[in-house]
């Protein structure tokens, strides 16, 4: 685990902190992108530890946060429908329409909690008689393993799985979160692993045109800590780029031969986001030529109406506008163990970030 | 399938199969003179108070790295009374096997049983043996009562813990978790890790023998792992816990394999991890004991109990930052990416 003792180096990160505090004469609100830095920032303390004049927003970048009701419907379908569905663990205790996952698992449903869908592909050859299908949910960070179970099983011969795809990508929700008019960001650390695979290059124009400083960062203390260093010399100096704090795994073109992957399964196309609505090109589909591996084309499942969620707040959650805390279901009718909404219940969603590490006292 | 290698429905039907099975394996394994008697039960002398702990074992795979599931049978149920401030002396053991383990399987099973109870020094003295259909069970389950008798200087209670008392711990915590999960179907990370279960009673008899009723209380963290436990104390006593998260012992190797899946070490299971609230006064002696006396290497004082946050247990990050830990909820799920 080289790189992770490292990057959690209590004086390097508590220097950072100090610069910030030293560096911002402004107040400035920072959003981070990814569930995964949400995580970093709460588990470790380092909001409290940040200067009152640095505020973070916690971004839209858990990809079962933003995942639709209808969609986990159709997985629930599916399993109740007799066939295997495998799926992170993540996505499974979200709530759909009517049961999550796990509890259609709990009346007879053969779900599999893997992590990886090459395991799905195995699942698929060792049980021929069933169809397997993967619930394929991700930024662009797993759009490539699920593009290659499907480029695998097509060269082995496994008909019998399919994807059911809701994969969805970061840049286009960015620029929707700067066109809403309540928005309060004045600069984002970009998600680390998505770029690792993406490349940097396809936020210079949001930097650009929004006039808003984007760095690139790791997910560990000593990343967070720079990264927001960063951001607040880019704000309190004018300047509005793109950096690159997490150089250790991102490179400015991103991994080549993963996106030559992607591009062969899937293209892109408007997708909803659970709490935001439908976002055009945000998302991934995948192409008309692999529909036999189509989980959606496969088992003909209709579009069904979105049932919109009337108590939780993810929208405001997602977008900034609110914090965790300042939701009135917070805490009390809203827990992991019962959730109002995909934020509480991923480990990656602010709600249940909050609801875990969050000490009383900053939770105002 | 042969018959004659694995277990079937009539080694359950109590004929000949079963006693068969029962002389063969269960009473050439476990002789002493109470189980010898061959009856439905047994008559034990006791001298004390008695203390008394069931548990069943029910664990997938029966086989793991660092153990399986006859060890962890014993050694559940013997820290279960060491908990207690016990000393434990007799085991009862209950075996509910699905057709078609293989019998080279059970024999494995019982031999572990008996070098997990030589260790931890009880006997098995009484048992049963039922036999379910293909499908009605997963391989084998174990059921074991352990006995045993009040250590002479224990006053183990929940109402004895108060502000300032410390928090010992002997080992570093989530290997039996660990373990457990990077063998289980679907998972296929490779790893040394190995399940931490040991008995922990002959450590709780010394540390009461030496420290008598500074020990103000005992808790195993299995299920639920640390923060469970933890969580109890500060919940049914209704006092703060603080912990230093660097004070956690945790190796390197199981520390990695959470990070890659995605959870939190505090939470994993332990099986011969326990934890002591103390006296400050002995604290750092119980520490010494356990280092030298019973190679507990990693032992050490982790945080104590507080007048503030009560009911709750705050952790201190490395950083200076502080955050609660919470009992866990559901079972934890790994993560997406």
């Amino acid at each position: 685990m080289k790189y992770l003792s490292e990057y959690r180096n209590k004086e390097a990160t508590l220097s950072y902190l100090e610069a910030i505090a030293g560096k911002a004469t402004s107040t400035w609100r920072i959003m981070e992108v990814c569930g995964g830095q949400t995580h970093g920032l709460v588990k470790n303390g380092i909001i409290d530890l940040l200067p009152d004049t640095v505020q973070m927003i916690h971004g839209p970048g858990c990809p079962v946060c933003v995942t639709p009701t209808s969609l986990i419907d159709k997985a629930v379908e599916l399993l109740e429908g007799g066939v295997i569905v495998c799926s992170f663990g993540d996505m499974v205790r979200v709530p759909g329409s009517e049961k999550s996952l796990l509890e259609a698992k709990s009346s007879g449903g053969d779900l599999r909690i893997l992590y990886s869908p090459m395991e799905a592909v195995t699942i698929a050859r060792e049980n021929p008689e069933k169809e397997v299908v993967f619930f394929a949910v991700g930024f662009e960070t797993t759009a490539p393993a699920n593009a290659l179970s499907v480029l695998h099983a097509e060269k082995a011969g496994i008909y019998n799985y399919s994807l059911l795809v809701s994969h969805v990508l970061v840049p286009p929700a960015m620029e929707a979160i700067l066109d809403d008019e309540h928005c309060m960001v004045d600069a984002f650390l970009g998600a680390g692993h998505v770029c690792a695979i993406m490349g940097t290059h396809q936020y210079h124009p949001i930097a650009q045109r929004y006039k808003v400083p984007v760095v690139i960062t790791g997910f560990e203390p000593l990343d967070l800590a720079e990264g927001i260093y960063r951001a607040v010399s880019q704000l309190e100096e004018g300047r509005y780029e793109v950096e690159n704090q997490y150089a250790r795994v991102v490179r400015e073109e991103g991994n080549l031969q993963a996106q030559a992957v992607i591009e062969q399964i899937f293209e892109t196309g408007e997708r909803e986001w659970r709490g935001i609505g439908s976002i055009p090109g945000s998302g991934y589909r995948m192409k008309g030529s692999y529909d036999r591996f189509n989980a959606e084309k496969k088992f003909g499942i209709q579009q069904r109406k979105v049932v919109t969620e009337t108590r939780c707040i993810a929208g405001d959650i997602l977008k900034g506008i609110k914090k965790p805390s300042e939701c009135e279901h917070f805490r009390r009718e809203c827990s992991p163990l019962n959730p109002l909404g995909a934020p509480m219940v991923s480990s990656e969603g602010a709600c249940a970030a909050y609801y875990h590490y969050k000490s009383e006292s900053n939770q105002a | 399938m042969k018959n004659k290698d694995h277990i079937t429905i009539a080694h359950g039907s109590g004929g000949v199969l079963s006693r068969e099975l029962l002389d063969e394996y269960v009473f050439a394994a476990f002789s002493n003179p109470y189980i010898d008697q061959k009856h439905d039960g047994a008559v034990v002398p006791v001298d004390g108070q008695l203390v008394i702990s069931t548990d069943s074992f029910v664990i997938d795979p029966i086989f793991f790295k660092g153990g399986d599931i006859g060890e962890l049978s014993v050694n559940g149920t013997v820290n279960d009374v060491a908990m207690c401030g016990g000393i434990p002396a007799y085991l009862s053991l209950s075996f509910i096997i699905e057709e078609g383990l293989a019998l080279a399987d059970l024999k494995k099973i019982i031999c572990s049983i008996r070098k997990a109870a030589e260790r931890a020094g009880v006997q098995i003295v009484t048992g049963d043996t039922k036999v379910v259909e293909k499908g009605k069970g997963d391989k084998i389950f174990i059921n074991t009562t352990g006995v045993g008798t009040l250590h002479l200087k224990a006053d183990i209670r929940l109402q004895r813990v108060r502000p300032g008392d410390r928090i010992v711990i002997n080992a570093p915590v989530a290997a039996h978790g660990m373990a457990i999960m990077s063998q289980r179907e679907g998972l296929t990370f490779e790893s040394d890790i190995v399940s931490d279960t040991q008995n922990l009673n002959k450590m709780v008899e010394v540390m009461l023998d030496r420290f008598g009723e500074e020990i103000h209380l005992l808790r195993d963290a299995t299920r639920g792992g640390l923060a469970g436990v933890l969580n109890e104390v500060a919940e049914d006593r209704n006092i703060g816990i603080h912990i230093n998260e660097e004070a956690v012992p945790i190796d390197s190797q199981v520390a990695a394999a959470c990070e890659l899946l995605g959870i939190d070490p505090l939470y994993v299971a332990n099986e011969g991890v326990f934890m002591a609230v103390v006296s400050e006064s002995v604290a750092k002696e119980v520490v010494e004991l356990l280092r030298k006396e019973f190679h507990q290497t990693e032992s050490g004082v982790i945080g104590e109990c507080t007048e503030s946050h009560t009911g709750k247990v705050v952790l201190n990050s490395h950083l200076g930052g502080k955050r609660f830990i919470y009992p866990q909820i559901g079972e934890q799920l790994p993560r997406i990416c």
